[in-house]
Parts: C-alpha cells; structure tokens; sequence
C-alpha cells in the first residue's frame, strides 16, 4: 500500500489539530495583552480537554471571535489567520502594535506521524509562543494600559497586512511545524518604536471592513460591556454569553459560513475601568515631587539621584514614592509646585515587578522619564522648573517636560526632535520631546563615576564630591510609582519610600572624609613646632601640676 | 535535581547528538538570580512534559503543565514558568548557590552555570549506569558592578532587553525539532524522564556550575580589568 496519502483518520485529526490550535494560539496571544500575569495549574491527571497537553483557558468571546474569523476555513497556503494588536488611547486614537500571523507553506513532511509527532510539536509551539508573546515591546505596554490606552486585538483570516506596522517593523520567528499538508509558521511583526512614528500616524485609522464593536467609543464605560476579561477565570459570566468549546465541539465543525471573514474591534479592558471615565487631565494630576521638601529636611547639597522605579536600593524591592509632605493616599490630587519648582508634575509609572497596585495609578506608555532637578542646580533647573511653575493644572504644560527615553536604551536621539507643546497631535504622549541634546544623553557621554578614594565613600555622598551630582542635573531620570508596598499614607504625610529616598544619601562626615582628615593631619604636622615651643615655655607649669598628683 | 541520581559519566567521551548551546550575560549582583531563573525556566518550559499514565497495552496518557507569568523585580523582564513549585524550587537552589560561589571566593563576577539533559542506559552490575548527556545549555555569567543609580536604571533595562534576545535565542534552537529521546515504555520512563516530581515531567537534567577563580585568571578576564580600569580614568 502506497504511504502518501494521509489516511483519512489522520487526515481528520490533522485538521482537528491545526484548528484547536489556531483557537489556542489567538487565546495565548489575547491572554499575554491583557495586562494580567496568566497563571494556570498543573494537572498530573489528564483532563481529556485540555488541547496539546497544555492548560491554556478559553475565554469565550476570544473563541467565538476566532471561530468567526476562520469561519470553518483552516490555515492554508495564501489564508493565513492573523491576530492584530493595537493600542487605543483615549482620545480615540489608534495603533498597530504587532500582528501575530499563523501561515501555512507548501513544504510538506508526508513522514511525520500525525497523532504523535505533528501533535506534540503543536505543544511545543504553543509554549514557544507562550514565552515569545512576553518578549516584544507590547507586552509590557499591555501590562501598563489602563487609563490612557488600552489594547485591542483584531482577528482576521486571509491575507497578511503589514502596512499598519510604520517603519522598519521587526519580525521574530516563533516556529514552525512540519505536517504532511504543509508547514505551519507562527511569527510576529511587531512595530518597534514608537518614539520614531512619523505624522501620518496621527491619522485615525477609519475601519477597514465589517462590523467594529467599539466598547471604548460607543460605551465609555466599558464594565458594561459584556466582556470583561479580567474575570473570565469566573467564568459565570462570560459562560451565558457564549458556549465554550469544550462543552461544543459540534458547533465549530458544523459552521459552514459564506459570508466574508468578519472584522472586529474589541476592547480588552480592566474591571477598573468602573470608576469615572479616564480623562487624560485626570490621569496626570499627581504630587508634585517634593525637592522643596528635601530642602528643607537638611540644608545640605544633596545629590538628587533618581532612585530608579522598583530598584531604590539593593534592598528596596519595591518602587520609591518621592513625595515628600503630601498626601500619598490620593495620588490623583493635584498639589502645587513645590518651591524650588524644580520638578514638573509626573505621571506614574509602576514597575514591573512591583507589588503595587497597579490598577489605581496612571498608566503612561513605558519608557516615559522625568527629569528631577536638584536643588542646588543651577540654570539647568530654571528651564525646567520656568516650563512647570504654575502650569500644573493642564496636561499640555505637562508634557513639555517630558523626556522620553527610547525603548533601546543606547540608542542615540536625533538632535532634531521637535517639542511638542501643543497637544492637538494625537498620540503627542508618545511622541519625543526634546530638551535633550546630545551632549547631555547619559548614554553618549556617561557621567562620570563619583571619586572613590575611600571604602567609606563608596556608599556615602560626600558634600563635595563632584559625582553624579554635576553634568546630569536635568539628566536625571526618574520613574515614579505612588504605591510603594508596606507604606503607609494615613499615618504620615511621608511616606517610608519617601523617607528612604530623601535619607539614602547623607552628606559624608565629615571626619570620614580623606582631605580633610588629610589636610588636618597635614595641619597637625605644622603645627607641631609650634605646639611644642608653648609646652616647653611653659615646663615649670607642667611639672608644678604633676607634682600636685603624686 | 542538583544531584540527581548520580551516575557515572559516559565512558565514551562526549556523547553524539549532543548539541550544546552557550548564552552571555552581563548583569549586576542582584540580577544575577532572576536571570538565571529566567533562562533556566524558559528551556525547562520546552523540555517538561504533563506526567505520563502509562495504561495497558503500552499506550500512555499525558497530563496537563500550567504556565504561570513571572515578573522580575530587578530587571525590566518578565517571563512565563512551568507551574510546578517542586521545580522552581529546584531551580532556585540551584541558582542560589551559584550566585552565592559567585560572590565569594574574590571571584572575578564570572562563571557559569550548565544545564544539562541526559538520558540514563542501563549497564549490568557491577559498572554503573552512564548518563548520555543529549542537550547541554551553558550560561556565561559576567557581574558587573555600577556606581550609581542612574547606572543601575539603564542597567535594568538593558538586561530586559538581553534577555528578551535570549528567549527567541532559545525559542529558535527548540524550534529546530532536532534530537529528542524516545518516547520510552514504562520500565524506561526514568532513564528519560525525571519522574519525581508531582505534576510536571521534565527530561532528566542536571545543574553545574563553574566560577572563574582568581586565581586562574584567564587572558581574557585581565583584559576586561585593564579595559574597564582604563574607562574608569
């Protein structure tokens, strides 16, 4: 009997695999956007549904939305199925971010067993695809979104559009499977920066084709929709709406649909989205920093070093919350400038691994830093502090002094980024600011490092060192997170991330410091001579006291 | 396991049909753990299979590997592990002594840890079983030391950005579908697999890990010294 011709048993199962797991891959990809950490069991028991020995949940309407897509068709060569990423933001504008393609080529591997092999490398690719969907840019974007953008995802089925992607998109390979139909390969396009998207991209995007439910537009109140990924672990709700496909194998193989792939929008939102709607003035009232207050803890120069989000120190896990003598608890409210007017008004940003809670605070666009300008900073401050004073309430004057900080850190900025003061442009928050030349970029000329001459010094600030203290007074980055773990914003106006922040770096003592000790010891040597002639003008006072002793 | 059943190394020499991938990093101390975690969790993802039932007849079920998202506080960096505490317990340890060798000893900052999968052939009393290492991960660890915070901020970033290179690294080599022990019957399934775990089966690996000593400095350390003192001027 002639072996190249699929059994018909095979063929069927084939087929049954390639479908569950193109559903699997479009719920792996929507799952890793919804800004949650995923966190299914183990089961050393087989459960018989779970599809390719892996326990990935099926939300329903991602199911139903995928099934729709395919409408009973399968991957094949030239109909591809395709998951699009986007982000909103709240004005209305969109996106593309990446676009996840599930493709099939001629190449055909008539060898491979299909329940054995061809089965087990589908699972091997659904966990490739599990740890690639954590690597590209939008996955940390995903995990920030909330109140200024949210992410939406598209399926659709045939031909693969990369032109929403702007320039020089990157692809990466997730892999690829041999079968006797063809080779299945799963990659990903993704847009790289968004620093660099040019003007046409402010555009809005009108719809392509089809049916766009829009929760984000129509409904401002997405909780009202019936979506609500979040909770889709609960299941009740979504379970109403929609069958899941394990309780109906039937009804995505008896779907013989003629009608055009439908298109559609969703938003992927957070439970959070119940409190008002998110107006961007909202999102960005927050505490001023506090330098006026650090000045006046102490008199001293203290080098105003960014404590960095989530690292603060070796023993700080959690993010700094730099505050000083406001109210933390309501991060939202708007407090005046401080008086130094060194530091603009700053949004949020959490870090990735912080405890904090990340659902109550802005939500900016990764890789947005603000500069903090030192106390003892010279004119450096008042070109920041000059564009802050006074302007707090309005989000335009805000963004002035916005630095952004690529997602390539070591990249070098074009010298010809423009300022973006005026906010008319759509998706002015993302786009470069500039204040920064390239003289200043810490990455074209690193500062250089404070003078360690004594073990002593290594860890305390000394007054006097030049440092980092100089030459990065408007470099200084700062990411700001208002929720520290463990504090406590009732009690005291400061918090212990403030506390920290402000006492990290004493002035040195200065008994510790090697020049003065030198210099006094230097002193001390000179002056000997001198010393010494006074004692022995005065021998007769000295024995006459010994004397009263014995 | 750290020291999984132990068994005498392949008499043979390095065994054929193993591949061996080598990846770089440079972190800082406090790093050095979630990266490893990182690393090691990713491979470890590809290469744990559900528990096998095996049932009559020699056919065999396969149970379920949860996955579970984890974000690292040192680093702009998350990634996604086998749900398996037993595991990540394993590997924790394992990471955990390596970083501890890595700080004491006036190391240099370099070493390396090795992660290794083999597969066990039965020999007859009295010589012992021979471990065929199949697949051998090597990780090239450098700690570097940063001055200030600012350092530290871009260090963070920079390290997340590494190791996202890293995962497609490791994606791209699994996806070559190159050698894999047989499925084996019942009475093989420990010589593939390490059974003893309660919810997940990984391929039978073990974990080593090499420092640089000062003392044997090689070549390439003294220049990374003189070239760093030389910047540092």
């Amino acid at each position: 009997a002639m072996d190249t011709d699929l059994s018909s048993q095979d063929r069927k199962d084939l087929d049954k695999f390639i479908k569950f797991f193109a559903l699997k891959t479009v719920q792996v990809i929507v799952q890793a956007r919804l800004g949650e950490k995923i966190c299914t069991r183990s089961s050393s028991s087989p459960t018989g549904s779970d599809w390719f020995n892996l326990a990935i949940k099926d939300i329903p309407e991602v199911t139903h939305e995928a099934k729709k897509a395919l409408a009973g068709q399968l991957p094949a060569v030239g109909r591809s199925m395709c998951v699009e990423i986007s982000l909103k933001t709240s004005e209305g504008d969109s996106m593309e971010l990446e676009i996840w393609c599930l493709e099939m080529n001629e190449k055909c591997d008539k060898e491979i067993k299909v329940s054995y092999t061809v089965y087990n490398r589908l699972s091997l690719l659904l966990k490739s695809l599990l740890a690639i969907t954590r690597v590209t840019p939008a996955y940390r974007l995903s995990r920030k979104q909330g109140h200024e953008y949210v992410i939406l995802y598209r399926i659709y089925f045939g031909e693969v559009q990369l032109s929403g992607l702007g320039e020089g998109f990157q692809t990466v390979r997730v892999g690829t499977v041999g079968t006797p139909v063809g080779t299945i390969t799963l990659s990903c396009a993704y847009r790289i920066n968004l620093a660099f998207m040019s003007t046409r991209q402010f555009e809005r995007t009108p719809p392509i084709m089809g049916i766009i439910i829009d929760h984000f537009v129509d409904r401002p109140y997405p909780s009202s929709s019936p979506m609500h990924p979040c909770n889709y672990r609960a299941g009740e709700d979504n379970g109403a709406v929609y069958p899941s496909v394990e309780d109906s194998q039937e009804v995505c193989t008896t779907s013989f649909s003629t009608s055009p792939p439908s298109q559609c929008v969703f938003t992927v939102t957070k439970a959070h989205f119940q409190t008002p709607p998110p107006v961007v003035t909202d999102t960005l009232k927050v505490p001023v920093m506090g330098l006026a207050f650090s000045h006046q803890l102490s008199s001293s120069r203290l080098s105003y070093q960014p404590a960095a989000l989530g690292v603060g120190s070796a023993d700080m896990g959690y993010p700094v919350l730099f505050a000083g003598g406001l109210n933390a608890a309501h991060p939202h409210q708007l407090i005046g400038p401080g008086k130094e007017g060194g530091v603009p008004p700053v949004p949020s940003q959490p870090a990735h691994g912080t405890q904090a809670d990340q659902e109550r605070m802005c939500t900016p666009l990764d890789g947005v830093h603000y500069s903090a300008a030192t106390p003892s900073s010279s004119e450096d401050t008042e070109t920041v502090s000059n564009s802050s004073e006074g302007k707090c309430g309005s989000p335009h004057d805000l963004l002035e002094t916005i630095f952004i900080r690529k997602v390539g850190a070591f990249v070098n900025k074009p010298i010809n980024q423009v300022t973006m003061a005026n906010l008319d442009i759509p998706f002015a928050m993302f786009a470069p600011k500039n204040v920064e030349l390239e003289d200043n970029d810490p990455m074209v000329n690193p500062p250089a490092s404070p003078e360690t001459e004594s073990p002593l010094q290594g860890s305390l600030h000394s007054e006097g060192s030049s440092g980092s203290s100089t030459g990065n007074t408007h470099d200084d980055f700062v990411m700001i997170d208002f929720k520290p773990a463990f504090s406590k914003d009732d009690i005291l106006p400061m918090d212990l991330g403030t506390f920290y922040r402000e006492f990290q770096n004493p002035p040195q003592l200065s008994s510790l410091s090697i020049d003065i000790g030198a210099q006094s010891m230097a002193e001390d040597l000179d002056s000997l001579p001198e010393k010494l002639a006074v004692h022995e003008k005065n021998v007769k006072e000295f024995d006459a006291f010994v004397e009263t002793l014995q | 396991p750290l020291s999984s059943r132990c068994c005498a190394p392949s008499s043979a020499g390095p065994a054929m049909n193993c591949r061996a991938e080598v990846l770089e990093v440079s972190v800082e101390g406090r790093q050095v753990e979630e990266a490893m975690l990182a690393v090691l969790h990713t491979v470890l993802l590809h290469r744990s299979t559900g528990k096998f039932h095996y049932k009559k007849e020699g056919t065999y079920s396969i149970g379920t590997v949860g996955t579970q998202d984890v974000d690292c506080d040192f680093i702009d960096f998350a990634y996604v592990r086998v749900s398996s505490e037993e595991l990540d317990r394993a590997l924790r340890k394992a990471v955990g002594e390596f970083k501890d060798a890595l700080r004491g000893s006036g190391s240099d900052g370099m070493g390396q840890i090795s992660l290794e999968f083999y597969q066990k052939k039965k020999s007859r009393w009295p010589f012992s079983d021979e471990c065929i290492p199949w697949e051998l991960w090597t990780i090239k660890v450098n700690v570097v030391n940063l001055a200030n915070e600012q350092e530290r901020q871009i260090c963070r970033e920079k390290v997340g950005e590494k190791l996202c290179e890293k995962i497609i690294n490791i994606v791209e080599v699994m996806n070559r579908h190159e050698y894999l022990p047989k499925m084996p019957t019942q009475s093989e399934v420990d010589n593939v697999f390490d059974t003893s775990l309660k919810d997940v089966q990984p391929y039978l690996y073990k974990i080593s890990y090499q420092i640089t000593d000062s003392l044997g400095t090689s070549v390439t350390t003294t220049m990374r010294r003189l070239i760093k003192d030389t910047l540092a001027l």
